[in-house]
């Protein structure tokens, strides 16, 4: 049984798109997946995956040519038992957990001119998060990132992107048996940047993974996100936050495969959107598979749109092969912060610039709880904060000028 | 003590068919302590009154003023209005997805006062007001208006006028779509707050139930935006008995 739905809010009527909804795929499972570069057409945006995106800004990171550039790469200093390592472009072919999905990715990992791993050693226990930042200093840049979590290890891990780039990569993160692992993505690129990425990651017998997305920056963003649960008993949460202003593309496209029992998935991102041009994309597709009985799975995506002009895409897709679960479903909805709400809360003597704020925060706030690094918590609060200043000086200038 | 005056009001709305004039010189002084009726048939331009002395953009004022002791109204934003003591309990309020009761009520307070209510004082004043128009605690919790039944939605309406305490209150159509039961908790809300703050209030209804409920001291009749008639208490009662009939023939 396939079972496909699509909410859209389209705030600007006069905005037509006249998109037929392509016929899905046969199964998502059904997607190739390569290091060949060739083993993905050029993207035209009729594909299913690259019907939203914003392929045009997104041509120079799907060229089969090297980049020239690179990151700076800020790490601190490690704990005991956590290596940050080099790693040929062959070899990290053979110990990523899956080969790419898409030809951004392969083109990511085939000219990433080697891959960094952060290794976890089996059984260490990290309290602190370990912050990495990645920074651009307007390069064009291929990446290929792995991250293992050995068997019962426990760590938290932060990378954040700044700066300027144009920039593509693969990220495999492999979780050992009884591994526990935050991941934490941060996307607060300079407002001219270009980011694709792919995280592919493989959960081992009773791992945990905790992964977050935040993007707030960049100028076109498109991060996807493919967990493959390999071992009974392990559980993912995936939670993404998003603030797209004008002018910004982000998509985040998510894929749970449920190929083995009992394992537990939880999805939930949510996405604000102001200023004409804003444009985000929600992709979230749940395959649970004959095999995986005991599967409990849920997603959601809610998005909130704060003006005119925006635009939310938000598809959410499970698959179910087997009726032997313990529950699956999912919710989309796109909500409008419009005149009459604002004219509610004005009339009670609350400010335009400090309703917007109210919404913004109420909408966010239970969700940063989530992502269970307070470091990254509390500053992330403040990012928001931030990016309401612009936005609130931004539309009252729209609203005044 | 406060005046709210609305001395020849004229409005206008943008429409399809282009622009439209729905008051047509609208003459009305409201002071604390008092209750007056604004009574007529549907399309009258009752709402249209309440929206525009609360500031909502859709109306365009062309002639005419508004004075809230001796301030002018009609220069002020909407929240400025707000803060100036002016408050319309809405006919269909808005959902605001995302912002709990509680935290929408402490905002409005704060903003209002210009400094954060004392906390003790106001977890109390909420539960009390709260409880007295038999609101459950769990409310405090839920998002402003969602999901909320037509008469929970009123009564959150007269929470707010009683824990905001303005001078001058405009009721738009509070009573409608109520049953008897919350009518009456509704009409006590405002009787109470009348009672304790001295508020003015301006009750616009189409029927004339609720005035069992609460008492006007002065009755006028809408018809086609202006005031076509107006009288004490027994003006009701006429109109209960004869309906606008009278009125909608010579208009």
């Amino acid at each position: 049984m396939t079972v496909t739905d699509h909410t859209r809010a389209t705030s600007d009527a006069a905005h037509s798109h006249g998109l037929a909804a392509p016929t899905p795929d046969a199964s998502r499972a059904d997607r190739p997946t390569s290091f060949d570069v060739d083993a993905f057409a050029m993207p035209t945006g009729r594909e299913e995956d690259w019907r939203f995106s914003a392929v045009r800004d997104l041509a120079p990171v799907l060229a089969d040519v090297e980049a020239g550039g690179t990151l700076d790469w800020s790490v601190p200093d490690l704990p005991e038992g956590v290596t940050l390592t080099d790693l040929d472009v062959a070899s990290a072919r053979e110990r990523s957990v899956r080969a790419p999905g898409d030809r951004a990715s392969a083109v990511a990992a085939a000219h990433s001119g080697g891959a960094k791993v952060l290794a976890i050693a089996p059984g260490t226990i990290v309290d602190e998060p370990i912050t990495i930042t990645v920074t651009g200093n307007g390069a064009d840049a291929r990446g290929h990132l792995l991250v293992e979590a050995g068997t019962n290890s426990e760590a938290a891990v932060v990378i954040e992107r700044k700066g300027s780039a144009t920039y593509s990569e693969f990220v495999s993160v492999d979780l050992g048996a009884n591994a526990g692992l935050k991941l934490v993505l941060l996307q607060m690129w300079d407002a001219d940047a270009v980011h694709a990425g792919e995280v592919v990651a493989r959960l081992g017998r009773d791992s945990r993974l905790r992964g977050s997305v935040v993007t707030l920056g960049g100028k076109v963003v498109r991060l996807n996100t493919s967990v493959a649960f390999a071992g009974e008993g392990a559980r993912v949460d995936l939670f993404g936050l998003y603030f797209a202003d004008a002018g910004q593309h982000q998509e985040h496209q998510l894929f749970v495969d449920h190929a083995v029992p009992r394992c537990t998935s939880r999805v939930t991102y949510k996405g604000a959107l102001a200023g004409a041009t804003a444009r985000t994309v929600w992709i979230g597709d749940v395959l649970i598979r004959k095999e995986a009985e005991g599967t409990d799975t849920y997603e959601l995506n809610r998005n909130l749109v704060l003006s005119d002009g925006a635009r939310a895409d938000s598809v959410p897709n499970l698959e179910i092969e087997t009726g032997e679960i313990e529950g699956a479903g999912h919710a989309s909805a796109t909500g409008r912060f419009d005149d009459e709400q604002m004219f509610y809360l004005r009339s009670r003597g609350i400010s335009e610039d400090l309703a917007r704020k109210l919404v913004v925060r109420g909408f966010f706030a239970d969700l940063v709880q989530e992502i269970g690094v307070p470091e990254v918590e509390q500053g992330l609060m403040d990012a928001i904060e931030l990016e309401l200043e612009h936005v609130n000086e931004e539309l009252s200038e729209d609203a005044h000028g | 003590m406060s005046t709210l005056e609305i001395k020849n009001l004229h409005v206008s709305v943008d429409t399809p068919e282009g622009t439209k004039e729905i008051l047509k010189g609208v003459d009305l002084t409201i002071k604390s302590g008092e209750t007056h009726a604004i009574m007529g048939p549907n399309g009258s331009g009752k709402s249209t009154l309440a929206y525009s002395v609360a500031g909502h953009p859709k109306y365009q004022i062309t002639e005419g003023e508004v004075l809230l002791d001796g301030e002018d109204v009609l220069d002020m934003s909407v929240d400025e209005r707000a803060k100036a003591g002016l408050f319309l309990a809405m006919q269909y309020p808005v959902e605001v997805p995302g912002v709990s009761v509680s935290n929408f009520l402490r905002t409005a307070k704060t903003a209002l006062d210009g400094e954060a209510p004392k906390l003790r004082h106001w977890v109390k004043d909420m539960k009390a007001s709260m409880e007295q128009l038999r609101m459950d605690p769990a409310f405090a919790e839920r998002n402003v208006n969602e999901g909320f039944s037509g008469g929970e939605k009123k009564r959150h309406e007269i929470l707010q006028m009683e824990l905001l305490q303005p001078k001058i209150a405009i009721l738009d159509e509070t009573d409608s779509g109520l049953d008897v039961d919350a009518l009456r908790i509704v009409s006590e809300g405002v009787n109470r707050v009348k009672e304790t703050t001295g508020l003015g209030v301006m009750m616009i209804t189409h029927y004339t139930r609720i005035l069992r409920y609460i008492k006007p001291d002065f009755v006028h009749v809408f018809v086609d935006g202006r005031i076509a008639e107006e009288g004490g208490p027994e003006l009701a009662e006429q109109l209960e008995a004869e309906g606008y009939d009278r009125f909608l023939a010579s208009a």
